[in-house]
């Protein structure tokens, strides 16, 4: 790869092309208007829908880089859903009283899945297990966790302070964008200005040498975990304002497959080491784009799945080295 | 020396026995009429779907590899036997052949990419999760319901075992599965080579085991073990629906790893799998029995056992 040519940069020309298709086929995708000082459009609904899977895909991306992998994120957001559902409308029978403040709530939400983040870090730096293992004790159990708080209704809320989350605005934009944003800009900053992102690329690509020099390992995967955990309560926070909704049984089922393809299409090596923060964003925005512009263009929803998995497969065969060799055999070959 | 290592190789199998006893054990104290042969027999029959894939995903984790594609292809081959036996009028068993048939071509073709490619074994079965979900809704979003006499003929079909307590075809499905199994991996140099890959695949290779064609093989008996659950599902229920199998490459996983296999490979057996499937067996009939627990107790309690079998299996690598 060039140098200057970031490592996302694929992803941003497969993004450009998708919006170039849009703007061809149907005149006016890309206008943006501007009512009561708030931003609408076409663009503007496709980053919305995306905030959720970007959020995750942050966090998943340091879990990857740290040599990890995390498949419970779905669960986590499906557990912090529930406790501000029940938090907000307790069902009858609850032992406490509605809770109306609803910073608190949220508070309540991100604590219980980075709690679940945290019991990852320790089950995968501390006692040692393999990454897909573990997290997948928590993807099996915190489902059933979640429908537990829930007592398995879906739970509608009714809290306007608390749905702002979902479907208000702020800076003329809608509330998740600008939360997405401002969490990846405060990430990027964090791992850039500090060491905590090197640190985290020596324990992805070679842990056993990041020990030797000295590097705190453990701690530097709990970090992975935990900020990967507070990353999906604060989207099952949005996905729960969103819908006015806590739904323990579909929120974030399946998110964990988008966010590590967000991740793998934004550059990241699944294998540990190399990662782009960025880069997973425009991922995650890349998918929403396609799975916008197939429902938009009437193609069923099964198919537009299928196309999704078209993608997966495109992506890894592209990272694959002995795909690329082969390719380059058969290149030399026929020259 | 020998005999030491091999004790410590069987330790999370017989704790998975002991697991299964006690639960067996306490259910039979606390609920009248759990311990009788016909609810035992209900294990196997409720369950066969779910054990006929765990068995396909042991020769996956055997080998080091993990399937995550096993239930949404459990889903396709739901909808797509149905679709074809109610809607096209194909006699059900040459629909039944065929959806096998695709099976163990879609696993075979899962297999080659993970081999050709040295793609992640989780990601080239992630893309299968997503393709088979996708072909099962655009087959029918719609569940179709099943009625040919040949199904009924197969639903007549019972073994009895014990007095008021009978083995479904499903059950004799599975059991027959189990013993295949069981073979292959035991007897034959298919199964050994399983195991080798398991244990570490470049020194297999080195010692000149054809581990390319195995591991292509070992994701093809999944996908037919996938399609031949989804087949069992089919007849269980009577009717076909892309999303069944939800969730069911979990509950696999966990069946095979609870029973004593180890997810870096190299270990593991089809009995341990049983013994995971009866576990999951009796926690979700004793919470039917019970009545007042709510299901999702199932999902916490796998889970737990999942746990803790992990942390047991990670005890004795660390010795």
């Amino acid at each position: 790869m060039k140098r200057g040519w970031p490592p996302y940069g694929f992803a941003l020309v497969g993004l450009g092309l998708i919006l170039l298709f849009n703007a061809v086929a149907s005149p006016g995708f890309l206008a943006l208007e501007i009512r009561d000082g708030q931003v609408f459009g076409s663009l503007i609904d496709i980053l919305n829908r995306a905030a959720p899977v970007v959020l995750v895909s942050l966090g998943m991306t340091l879990v990857i880089a740290a040599g990890g992998v995390d498949l419970s994120v779905g669960s986590s957001m499906a557990i912090a859903s529930a406790a501000a559902g029940v938090l907000l409308a307790p069902p009858p029978g609850a032992p406490f009283d509605p809770v109306s403040s609803a910073p608190l709530v949220v508070l309540a939400a991100l604590a219980a899945a980075g709690l679940c983040g945290a019991l990852n870090g320790i089950l995968v730096g501390w006692v040692g297990m393999q990454p897909i293992v573990a997290t997948l004790a928590l993807m099996v159990a915190g489902r059933g966790v979640a429908q537990l708080i829930t007592q398995g209704q879906i739970i509608v809320i009714d809290s306007p302070e608390f749905e702002a989350l979902g479907t208000g605005s702020a800076a003329g934009l809608p509330t998740p964008v600008v939360l997405a944003g401002v969490c990846l800009a405060a990430l990027i900053l964090a791992v850039r200005r500090t060491a905590w992102g090197l640190f985290t690329e020596a324990v992805g690509s070679n842990p056993r040498a990041a020990q030797l020099a000295g590097l705190p390992v453990r701690g530097i995967k709990m970090a992975a975990y935990t900020v990967c955990g507070l990353a999906a309560g604060l989207a099952g926070s949005i996905a729960c304002a969103d819908i006015q909704a806590a739904d323990a049984n579909n929120t974030g089922l399946y998110l964990e497959l988008d966010a590590i393809l967000a991740v793998s299409i934004g550059g990241g090596l699944l294998t540990g080491g190399r990662f782009s923060l960025a880069g997973a964003a425009v991922g995650a925005v890349l998918m929403q784009a396609l799975t916008t512009t197939l429902l938009s263009r009437g193609v069923p929803p099964p198919i537009a799945l299928s196309a999704k998995a078209g993608l997966i497969i495109a992506v890894v065969l592209f990272q694959s080295l002995a795909f690329r060799q082969a390719i380059a055999r058969r290149r030399a070959a026929s020259a | 020396m020998k005999g030491f290592t091999l004790r410590r190789q069987h330790i999370p199998f017989l704790a998975t026995l002991v697991v299964l006893i006690i639960l067996y054990v306490g259910a039979a104290m606390r609920y009248e009429g759990f311990a009788t042969p016909r609810v035992f027999a209900n294990f196997l029959g409720d369950n066969a779907f779910l054990g006929i894939v765990a068995i396909g995903m042991t020769f996956v984790i055997i080998s080091g590899g993990i399937d995550l594609s096993v239930g949404a292809l459990v889903g396709a081959v739901t909808i797509g036997a149905a679709a074809l036996i109610q809607r096209a009028g194909l006699h059900p068993a040459p629909a039944f052949a065929l959806v096998l048939a695709i099976g163990a071509g879609f696993g075979a073709l899962q297999g080659v990419i993970i081999q050709k490619f040295r793609i992640q074994p989780f990601l080239a079965t992630l893309a299968g999760l997503f393709l088979f979900r996708g072909i099962g809704l655009w087959i029918s979003e719609e569940s179709i319901q099943i009625k040919h006499p040949f199904l009924d003929a197969l639903a007549g079909i019972r073994v009895p075992i014990a007095d008021r307590a009978w083995l479904s075809f499903p059950a004799i499905l599975f059991l027959a599965v189990l013993a295949a199994a069981a073979i292959v991996l035991a007897r034959t140099r298919f199964g050994r080579t399983v195991y080798a890959m398991g244990g570490d695949e470049s020194s297999a290779a080195l010692m000149g085991l054809r581990t390319g064609r195995t591991k292509i093989g070992i994701y093809a008996i999944s996908g037919f073990c996938a399609a031949l659950g989804g087949i069992a599902l089919l007849l269980y229920t009577s009717a076909g629906n892309a999303i069944n199998g939800g969730g069911l490459e979990l509950d696999a996983i966990a069946a095979v790893v609870i029973g004593g296999a180890l997810l870096t490979g190299g270990s593991g057996s089809p009995m341990g799998t049983l013994i995971g499937v009866l576990i999951a067996a009796v926690i979700q009939t004793a919470i039917i029995f019970d009545g007042g627990l709510s299901a999702w107790w199932g999902r916490i309690v796998t889970g737990i056992l999942l746990l803790a079998f992990l942390l047991l299996q990670r005890a004795l690598q660390a010795k």
